[in-house]
């Protein structure tokens, strides 16, 4: 019900399970409802109950809705923390068909079956129903919202900022701290969850510097807004603190207002020099039997939301606490006009004053009654036992300071006895400090001095000057409470309202041996629910410690982990979706490519063509064997400008080389190209490729697609790390050049037609390089070949890539030949036993590719020593070879393994696996590369290929790689 | 995490690859024995406290760096320019 | 015989103005890599070059004539064509085409960057003149203040297409926001 009207904005129509309701600009779904009567706002998690809403924060554990329809839908937000807007649609969860006849609320009744470790020990067995039926069954009973099943049609956004001072809280000491801070001139970031900066003050009747608590937050906000080096970000999170200062935060952007152009939310990386948290603290409530009744309610948020919204929880308001500050709840509200129905507090000696209303000192309230909403409260006081009616009742147990940020480097809070709550230890992250009530210091005058005084010792620690502000007249009463977390009694008494667990859940947890608290929280859930057990988890560790007889203390905390409230994943991921993923990388050629109707593949982030199809082809095969006889017959064009390509100069360019490269590269001439090798320093190989000397101290290396990162890496690696003392540099020419395969025996006639001067097999024979002019342009010659066949590689400038691929293609199609993708190259490098990635994957060695005379005696490198090792050079190591189908069946396929025939088909009989396999239109059959043991000595003998994910057996004859012109005639002629 | 590059200043985690133990600067010469390259290529301590590491600013500026740093805090100590460590150890 | 065609990395993708903000692709002319040998005289380099060689995070010369810090012992001269004698010192590089480059103008090129780049691009942190090699979202970038209200960001030729997506997400993104 709204009893005041004061500073409330405009009216706002929203709707909630269908019903259309009015609030005013300002409110939270929560405080819009309360103002409307309605206190059924959801079902407990697990046995359905009926819940209203308890907190007026982001801590809430009991008002869940889903906002939204359809792929916009939300679950699961907090009614507490949502503004509402005109048409905003909001509905209950975890009910069906509705919320107040939800039929899954018979789990309530099952409840003494359903306790604590029910699902651990009733669904063991049988062990394949779990999967089939139980989970369903269970997931279906309990269960929060439900996502849409669309595709979530809402932007997200991400950012980097940085600050020298992060202020998280804006209540009296974060303002304190940002002013102090900002005022000494340090860049500053304010951060505050709510949507208004002021934290209690805005909820609380009192004075600060002679005028009204809001204002005075008002003004110093107002006055922060105003200046260059501060940032204010209201709706924000700051939902993890991390290494080296930095701070995950969490904007919510567009939350409060229809739909927008504008992101949602924005997950903030903040880096700060220093932090100072002034996060407050969170009331908790006092377990007893059905205290989770509609109308029962946090004393603070029932006070927020009288002040705040101008808002009464209920008509007959009665006040339970265990200190002084529930004591303002009853003020408040009595002279809002709201009838108090008592103030219940447990302390005898509570000092009360002279108040116009019920007071019961030293009495518990041990009971409650109403259905769906609060009705009356059961109080008892000595031996006497009392009821009272009320539609609301105002619950306080004290105050937790908020230290959870504190705690998300490993750190563990320590209990203050006379506040009977954790609080931080300085230096839990470093360069954060905690100041006012996450600090155990709970009056305002408190919170203001330690602000501005740790925003002080920041700015020192920074090397500036803070000048110590005048603080204004405020608030400074003690704080008093007698503990007291549960009141004795038979029920259930309630402690984790969102996983539904009770005192007596705890107890069990404790009796059966669940006595540590990381054990009692698993056991029973306690704290595990989307509210991370924030108003619940202190009281339940209050109670274990009590069972097991020990101290709180010792019982100590669970752990406190980002985030602090709940992250949408999209908001975590925000820009990584679609084509934010990563990167894609296009080369020259790819607009033609993608206009000839090729299918691109992934080749690492570049794109690649699969195949070019030509009309009347309907299998990819078809398109692949007519390209992979471009080559053999006439001439083929292939984009391998995704090779990666690194040009290497200086005194000791070959000096480098000899080092990273298996094989002797300072002798090579200038004008030719050699292969080489390249191991990692265990003897493995990591990449091959050829190195070209394009002068003499001149090379330019190439790497795979796959490694081109990872080679460039090492050579950064050997350069910086081993030799430093080399003169030679080097860079990525990748991106330089487009560089173009022309491959088959038309290639040099195809060549000649667009090369400035004409070349001869003499003049540049199979492995000569150098520049030449390419239609006027000064490009690059490579006689190179992965085909086998007569081939060059020729590159220039990338400007003119996409002109020279279109004319490539143009003349190679004259010659009856065109271009090939990836497959043909494929084929053609298997039809020679050239290698890949799929060969050299990481475990194989120079010995195992039957490269080992690659491996220069002169001179050390890399890897050289290790590959030595006996077990690198056994001749029963898996070798590599060429596998032919000889039996009936021909489909070879990559990643069966090898069995001598009449051997079983198990691990104990492996004799190696396949690595590569293809269709060679040349041989006329299915091709295979592969890895046995003791393969070269094995030529001619008859092995079986099983694949047991295919269900293929196949008899297959080991023969030597190299299928195609084993002489190499074609590549030199 | 942020580490302090020589060169760029301090930086987000993001921008820095990986490799291991700073042992790696240490490369025995091709005769040093099978233990010496066994304990260069394979031994590692793995101590809850103190590391030398390599680290690379890969997405920066590309030097590599010894990385001085607590695995059970995560505090960094110092940080070095790689070339200059090598140097250093007057290889 | 006919001439190549020449296309620039980002043909077909640029200009975009959003929100009072402009990526237009900028040619800067010769792009070379310079990167002085281990122990080479400096003062022969920058004789050469016609530029002292910038520190690291720096740029120094002008439009037409600039001399960008690109990592360890590396520097990207651009619009000039070095002296040839510069070889005996230097590696020297073309990489004219190795690079997408853009500029991003207007107010508040900042809080777009904020969105892709971890680093504070903020002009009392990365004033007129300073160049950082750093990520811009998941690609390698190279970014410098050239004015108060210009970017120059280069990222390799082949991401262009990427590049174009991610400014413009940011743009949209902080446009939205007013």
């Amino acid at each position: 019900m709204r009893v005041s009207e004061k500073g409330l904005g405009a009216q706002i129509g929203f709707r909630f399970d269908g019903v259309a309701y009015t609030g005013r600009a300002g409110d939270t779904v929560a405080s819009a409802l309360l103002a409307n009567g309605v206190r059924l706002m959801g079902r407990s998690f697990k046995y359905h109950r009926p819940r209203g809403v308890f907190s007026a924060g982001s801590e809430e554990p009991n008002a869940l809705v889903t906002i939204g329809t359809g792929a916009r839908s939300e679950p699961n937000v907090r009614a507490t923390v949502q503004e509402i807007y005109e048409g905003l649609e909001v509905r209950s969860q975890s009910a069906w068909p509705s919320l107040k006849f939800d039929v899954m609320a018979v789990n309530d009744l099952a409840a003494p079956f359903l306790g604590a470790g029910f699902y651990y020990k009733t669904f063991m067995w049988p062990k394949a129903f779990w999967e089939k039926l139980y989970e369903p069954v269970i997931r279906r009973a309990a269960g929060l919202g439900s996502l849409s099943g669309q595709h979530n049609a809402d932007t997200y956004d991400r950012a980097f900022a940085f600050c020298d001072l992060l202020v998280v809280g804006s209540g009296p000491a974060g303002l304190m701290a940002a002013t102090v801070a900002a005022d000494a001139g340090l860049d500053v970031i304010l951060c505050d969850e709510d949507t208004a900066m002021g934290g209690r003050l805005l909820a609380e009747i009192e004075d600060i510097g002679g005028g009204t608590a809001a204002d005075w937050a008002a003004a110093q906000v107002a006055r922060l807004a105003a200046m260059p080096n501060v940032r204010l970000m209201t709706r924000t999170t700051v939902t993890g603190a991390y290494d080296g200062g930095v701070y995950g935060a969490l904007e919510r952007v567009t939350h409060h207002v229809p739909r927008s152009a504008a992101p949602l939310e924005c997950f903030w990386r903040i880096t700060a020099r220093r932090a100072v948290l002034c996060a407050g603290a969170l009331e908790r409530p006092i377990a007893f039997e059905n205290n989770d009744r509609p109308g029962i309610m946090m004393a603070g948020a029932v006070r927020a939301y009288l002040n705040r919204w101008g808002v009464t929880a209920g008509k007959l308001v009665a006040v339970f606490g265990n200190n002084d500050d529930a004591h303002r709840t009853a003020r408040d509200l009595h002279a809002a006009g709201v009838a108090v129905a008592a103030l219940i507090d447990s302390r005898a000696d509570a000092e009360v004053g002279d108040v116009p209303y019920p007071v019961h000192l030293g009495a518990q309230v041990c009971g409650s009654s109403g259905r769906l909403g609060l009705t009356g409260i059961k109080v008892r006081q000595g031996d006497a036992q009392i009821d009272i009616a009320a539609d609301c009742l105002a619950v306080s147990g004290g105050w937790n300071p908020t230290v959870h940020l504190t705690c998300h480097m490993n750190g563990r809070p320590a209990w203050r006895e006379d506040i009977a709550a954790f609080v931080p230890v300085p230096d839990m992250v470093p360069g954060l400090e905690a100041a006012g009530a996450c600090n155990g210091a709970f009056s305002t005058a408190a919170c203001l001095a330690e602000g501005a005084a740790a925003a002080s010792r920041a700015v020192e620690a920074l090397g500036g000057e803070a000048t110590a502000p005048a603080l204004p007249e405020a608030e400074d009463r003690a704080y008093r409470l007698s503990p007291l977390w549960a009141v004795a009694g038979k029920g259930r008494a309630w402690l984790d309202f969102q996983n539904d667990v009770s005192v007596k859940d705890v107890k069990q947890a404790a009796v059966e041996n669940f006595r540590s608290v990381e054990h009692m929280k698993r056991y029973t859930t306690q704290g595990m629910a989307t509210d991370q057990g924030k108003n619940s988890n202190v009281g339940a560790l209050a109670v274990l410690a009590d069972a097991t007889g020990r101290g709180i203390p010792e019982t100590g905390t669970t752990t406190f982990r980002p985030p602090y409230s709940p992250i949408a994943i999209a908001a975590l991921g925000a820009g990584a979706q679609g084509k934010g993923f990563a990167p894609q990388r296009f080369t020259t050629s790819h607009q033609q490519t993608i206009e000839m109707g090729a299918p691109m593949i992934e080749a690492g982030l570049w794109y690649r063509p699969s195949y070019f199809p030509r009309a009347g082809e309907t299998t990819w095969r078809q398109s692949c064997d007519r390209e992979v006889g471009y080559v053999r017959q006439t001439v083929g064009v292939c984009d391998v400008s995704t090779l990666g390509k690194i040009d290497i100069q200086g005194p000791d360019a070959g000096k480098l080389l000899d080092f990273v490269y298996t094989g002797m590269f300072s002798t090579l001439k200038v004008g030719r190209v050699r292969y080489g090798l390249m191991l990692r320093e265990d003897g493995t190989v990591m990449d091959d490729g050829t190195c070209a000397r394009m002068g003499p101290e001149h090379f330019v290396m190439t790497t795979t697609t796959a490694a081109a990162g990872e080679v460039m890496r090492h050579l950064e690696f050997v350069t910086q790390a081993l030799h430093p003392d080399w003169a030679v540099a080097f860079t990525s020419v990748t991106e330089q050049w487009a560089q173009f395969a022309v491959a088959g025996p038309k290639s040099l006639e195809l060549l000649n037609g667009v090369l400035d001067t004409p070349v001869d097999n003499d003049s540049w024979p199979f492995m000569a390089c150098g520049e030449v002019g390419v239609m006027g342009v000064a490009g690059r010659l490579f006689r190179i070949s992965f085909s086998g066949e007569h081939a060059y590689e020729v590159a220039v400038p990338a400007r003119y890539g996409a002109a020279l691929f279109a004319e490539l293609v143009r003349r190679a199609e004259a010659k009856e030949g065109g271009a090939y993708g990836m497959e043909a190259l494929n084929v053609l490098r298997i039809e020679k036993g050239h290698i890949t990635h799929s060969e050299i994957h990481g475990r194989v060695t120079a010995f195992d590719v039957c490269m080992e005379r690659m491996v220069s005696d002169k001179k050390d490198c890399i890897g050289k020593v290790m590959a030595a090792r006996d077990g690198l050079v056994d001749p029963m190591r898996e070798r590599l070879v060429g596998l032919r189908p000889v039996g009936a069946v021909k489909q070879l396929s990559a990643g069966a393994h090898i069995f001598e025939t009449g051997a079983a088909h198990v691990h104990a009989n492996d004799q190696g696996y396949v690595t590569s396999v293809c269709y060679s239109p040349d041989m006329g059959t299915m091709i295979g590369l592969g890895f046995v043991k003791n393969g070269p000595a094995r030529m001619g003998e008859r092995m079986i290929v099983r694949d047991h994910v295919r269900d293929l057996t196949v008899e297959v004859e080991i023969c030597s790689p190299v299928f195609v012109d084993p002489e190499g005639g074609r590549l030199r002629g | 995490m942020r580490i302090n590059c020589p060169l760029c200043g301090e930086r987000d985690r993001r921008e820095f690859y990986y490799k291991g133990a700073a042992v790696a600067l240490a490369r025995p010469g091709r005769d040093a024995g099978a233990q010496a390259w066994d304990e260069y290529v394979h031994l590692r301590e793995n101590p809850a406290g103190k590391t030398h590491d390599l680290w690379q600013h890969e997405a920066g500026c590309g030097a590599w760096i010894v990385v001085v740093r607590n695995t059970v805090t995560h505090e960094v100590y110092e940080t070095a320019l790689a070339a200059d460590v090598k140097r250093s150890m007057g290889a | 015989m006919g001439k190549l065609e020449r296309i620039s990395p980002c043909a077909g993708l640029l200009p975009v103005s959003i929100g009072g903000l402009t990526v237009s692709e900028i040619d800067v002319g010769q792009i070379t890599s310079v990167t002085p040998f281990e122990g080479a005289a400096r003062a022969a380099i920058d004789r050469a070059i016609g530029l002292p060689f910038p520190a690291p995070g720096q740029t120094t010369g002008d439009a037409g004539h600039r001399l960008v810090w690109m990592g360890q012992g590396e520097g990207f001269l651009l619009g000039a064509v070095p002296d040839p004698n510069l070889g005996a010192y230097a590696a020297v590089v073309d990489q004219s085409d190795a690079w997408a480059v853009v500029a991003l103008t207007g107010a508040g090129g900042a809080d777009v960057l904020a969105r892709l780049v971890p680093v504070d691009m903020r002009l009392r942190a990365f004033p007129v003149g300073a160049t950082v090699r750093s990520q811009l979202g998941h690609m390698n970038a190279s970014i410098t203040r050239t004015e108060e209200d210009t970017f120059m960001i280069a990222v390799f030729r082949s991401m262009a297409v990427t590049l174009v997506h991610e400014l413009t997400t940011a743009l949209e993104a902080v446009a939205a926001r007013g």
